[in-house]
C-alpha cells in the first residue's frame, strides 16, 4: 500500500435498507491521476462514492481522504462531489447557479466564466437549467464542482448522456486537471470509458474485482477491450469459487 | 456562521422566487382578496370584521411562508441540492439564516401591502400602530418559515408537503382565538391552544389592533412567538443531516 494515496478505504461496510451493498471492501486511489470506477448498474458505485465524500452513513470501516477522515469539515473546500443526477437549482440560470456556489466557496467571479467555458455552456449561460437538455444540466452540475479548483474531484457518471465529441472534450479536461495535480475518481457503467483512465477499479456486486491500469488489465486477461476483460474477470471469479456454490 | 454565505443563500432564494412571478403575485394578491372577501362576508355582523381583520393581516405571512418554505426546502432535499450543500463549506445555520432573511424580506413587502389595503382601503380599524402590525407580521412570517423548514423534513413529495398546510396550520388557525375567543372554548381545547405557537402570534396582534398596545402580556406573547421560532429552527437544523442512509 502506498502511503501517498489520496483516498484510502479500509474494510468498508455499507448497508442500504436490508442490503449489504459494500461488504467490507478496501482500496486506495492514487494522487494526481484519473481513476475510473467501472461496474454494471446497481453494483454499488454511487454508494462507494457517497461513502468517500462522507454523505453516506456507513456501518463500519475507515475512509480517509487527503489524510483526514471522510466528511471532515476541513475537506469541504478541498473535495468536490458531483452527484449522478444533476444537483443544481433548476429554476435558476446556469450563471446564477454558479454565482451562488462561487460565493459559498469564496472564489472570484472570473472563475464562473472559466468553468462555463470548460463545460462548453457559453451560449446557454443565461438560460434556466429547466430549459436545458439533460446532458447540459449535467454539465452545469459538473461546472459547479470545478469552481473551487478542488484537490480531489469525485464525479458520479459525469459523461452519461453526452455526445462523443463533448465526452472526449471532458476526458481531456479531466486529464488536464490530473496533470495539474488533482485527483479524480470518475464512475461509469460504460466499460469503453476505461481507456481514458490512468487507473481502474472494476466493481461487481459490491466487490472490487480488479484494481490496475487499463493496459495491465488487458494484458492480464489477454483481451482486447474492457468489456471482454470485465467478462473474463467475472468468469475467473466464478471458476475459482467452490463448484457446488 | 459565515455572513458571506448567509447573504449568498438569501439572494439565491430571492432569485428563485423572482423566477416564479406567479407565486410572488399570489403571495401578495391572495391575502388582499381574502381580506376583501371577509369584509363583505361579515358585513351584516357588527364589529366582527374589525375583530378579525387586523389580526388576519399579521397571520397571512405565517401561513403563506409556511407553505412556500416547506416546498422550497423539500425541493432542496429531493433534487439533491441539499446533499451537495452539505458537502460544501456551508454551516447549517448559514442555510437557515439565509432562508430566514429572504422570507422575512418577502414578508415585509407582503405585510406592508396587505396592511395598506386592509387599513387604508378597506377601513379596518386598528387601535394601535399599523407599523407594529407589520413588524409582528414579519415575526410571524419567520415563525411560519421555521415551521415550514421543519415540516419539510417529514414530507417525501410536494403533494405531501401541501397536505401539511391543513394538517399543521389549519388546527392552529381554528384554535388561536381568531374565530372564537380562546376562553370560550372547551377547557381541553383551550389548554391545547396554549401549546400552539399561532395562539401567541394571534394574541399579540389582537392586543395591538384591539387594545392599542402590546402591554406586558403582549410582550410575553412576542417572546413566546420568538421562542417557538427558535425551537422550530433548532429542530429543523437537526433534520438537516450531512450523512444519510
Ligand atoms: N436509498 C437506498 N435505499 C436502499 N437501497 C439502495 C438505496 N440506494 C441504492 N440502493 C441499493 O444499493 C445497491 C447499489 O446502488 P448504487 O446506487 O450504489 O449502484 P450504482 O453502481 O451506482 O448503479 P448505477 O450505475 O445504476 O448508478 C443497489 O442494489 C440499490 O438497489
Ligand atoms: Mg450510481
Amino acid at each position: 500500500m502506498c502511503s501517498d494515496a489520496a483516498i484510502s478505504v479500509r474494510d468498508l461496510n455499507v448497508r442500504r435498507g436490508e442490503k449489504l451493498v459494500l461488504p467490507g471492501i478496501s482500496l486506495e486511489i492514487e494522487r494526481g491521476a484519473v481513476t475510473g470506477l467501472l461496474g454494471p448498474s446497481g453494483t454499488g458505485k454511487t454508494t462507494l462514492i457517497r461513502a468517500i465524500v462522507g454523505v453516506q452513513i456507513v456501518e463500519s470501516g475507515a475512509v480517509t481522504i487527503l489524510g483526514e477522515p471522510a466528511g471532515s469539515a476541513g475537506l469541504r473546500a478541498r473535495v468536490a462531489y458531483v452527484t449522478q443526477a444533476p444537483s443544481v437549482y433548476r429554476d435558476l440560470t446556469v450563471r446564477e447557479n454558479l454565482r451562488y456556489f462561487a460565493r459559498i466557496l469564496d472564489v472570484p467571479g472570473e472563475r464562473i466564466a472559466e468553468v462555463i467555458e470548460t463545460v462548453s455552456l457559453g451560449e446557454d449561460a443565461d438560460r434556466e437549467v429547466d430549459n436545458l437538455s439533460g446532458g447540459q444540466g449535467a454539465r452545469v452540475s459538473l461546472a459547479t464542482a470545478l469552481l473551487g479548483r478542488p484537490e480531489v474531484l469525485v464525479l458520479d457518471e459525469p459523461t452519461v448522456g453526452l455526445d462523443p465529441v463533448l465526452r472526449a472534450d471532458l476526458w481531456r479536461t479531466f486529464a488536464g486537471l490530473a496533470a495539474e495535480g488533482a485527483t479524480l475518481l470518475i464512475s461509469s457503467h460504460v466499460m469503453d470509458e476505461a481507456v481514458h483512465c490512468d487507473r481502474l477499479l472494476l466493481m461487481r456486486e459490491g466487490d472490487i474485482l480488479a484494481a490496475s491500469s487499463p493496459d495491465e488489465l488487458l494484458r492480464r486477461t489477454g483481451t482486447r477491450d474492457m468489456g471482454e476483460a470485465f467478462l473474463k474477470l467475472i468468469e475467473e471469479g466464478r471458476s475459482s469459487e467452490a463448484p457446488g456454490a | 456562521m459565515t455572513p458571506r454565505i448567509v447573504a449568498a443563500t438569501a439572494l439565491r432564494v430571492l432569485e428563485q422566487l423572482r423566477r416564479d412571478p406567479r407565486t410572488l403575485a399570489m403571495i401578495i394578491v391572495v391575502p388582499c382578496v381574502l381580506i376583501f372577501l371577509l369584509k363583505y362576508v361579515l358585513e351584516g355582523q357588527e364589529g366582527s370584521f374589525d375583530r378579525v381583520g387586523g389580526p388576519l393581516v399579521g397571520l397571512f405571512p405565517l401561513i403563506v411562508m409556511f407553505l412556500v418554505t416547506s416546498i422550497t426546502m423539500l425541493r432542496e432535499r429531493t433534487t439533491g441540492t441539499l446533499e451537495r450543500l452539505m458537502t460544501l463549506p456551508l454551516a447549517k445555520l448559514d442555510l437557515l439564516l439565509g432562508y430566514g432573511i429572504a422570507f422575512a424580506l418577502v414578508a415585509a413587502v407582503q405585510a406592508t401591502i396587505v396592511s395598506a389595503v386592509a387599513f387604508g382601503l378597506l377601513g379596518v380599524e386598528a387601535a394601535g400602530s399599523t407599523i407594529a402590525v407589520v413588524l409582528l407580521a414579519i415575526a410571524n412570517a419567520i415563525l411560519g418559515m421555521a415551521l415550514g423548514l421543519l415540516a419539510s423534513a417529514f414530507a417525501q413529495t410536494e403533494f405531501q408537503a401541501v397536505q401539511f398546510m391543513p394538517a399543521f396550520i389549519l388546527p392552529q388557525l381554528l384554535l388561536c382565538g381568531l374565530f372564537v375567543p380562546r376562553e370560550q372554548m372547551a377547557p381541553a381545547l383551550e389548554a391545547l391552544s396554549y401549546a400552539l405557537p399561532m395562539s401567541y402570534a394571534f394574541d399579540a396582534l389582537q392586543r395591538v389592533t384591539a387594545d392599542g398596545s402590546l402591554g406586558g402580556r403582549g410582550w410575553l406573547d412576542v417572546a413566546a412567538t420568538i421562542g417557538a421560532t427558535l425551537l422550530a429552527l433548532v429542530l429543523a437544523a437537526a433534520t438537516l443531516r450531512r450523512r444519510t442512509p
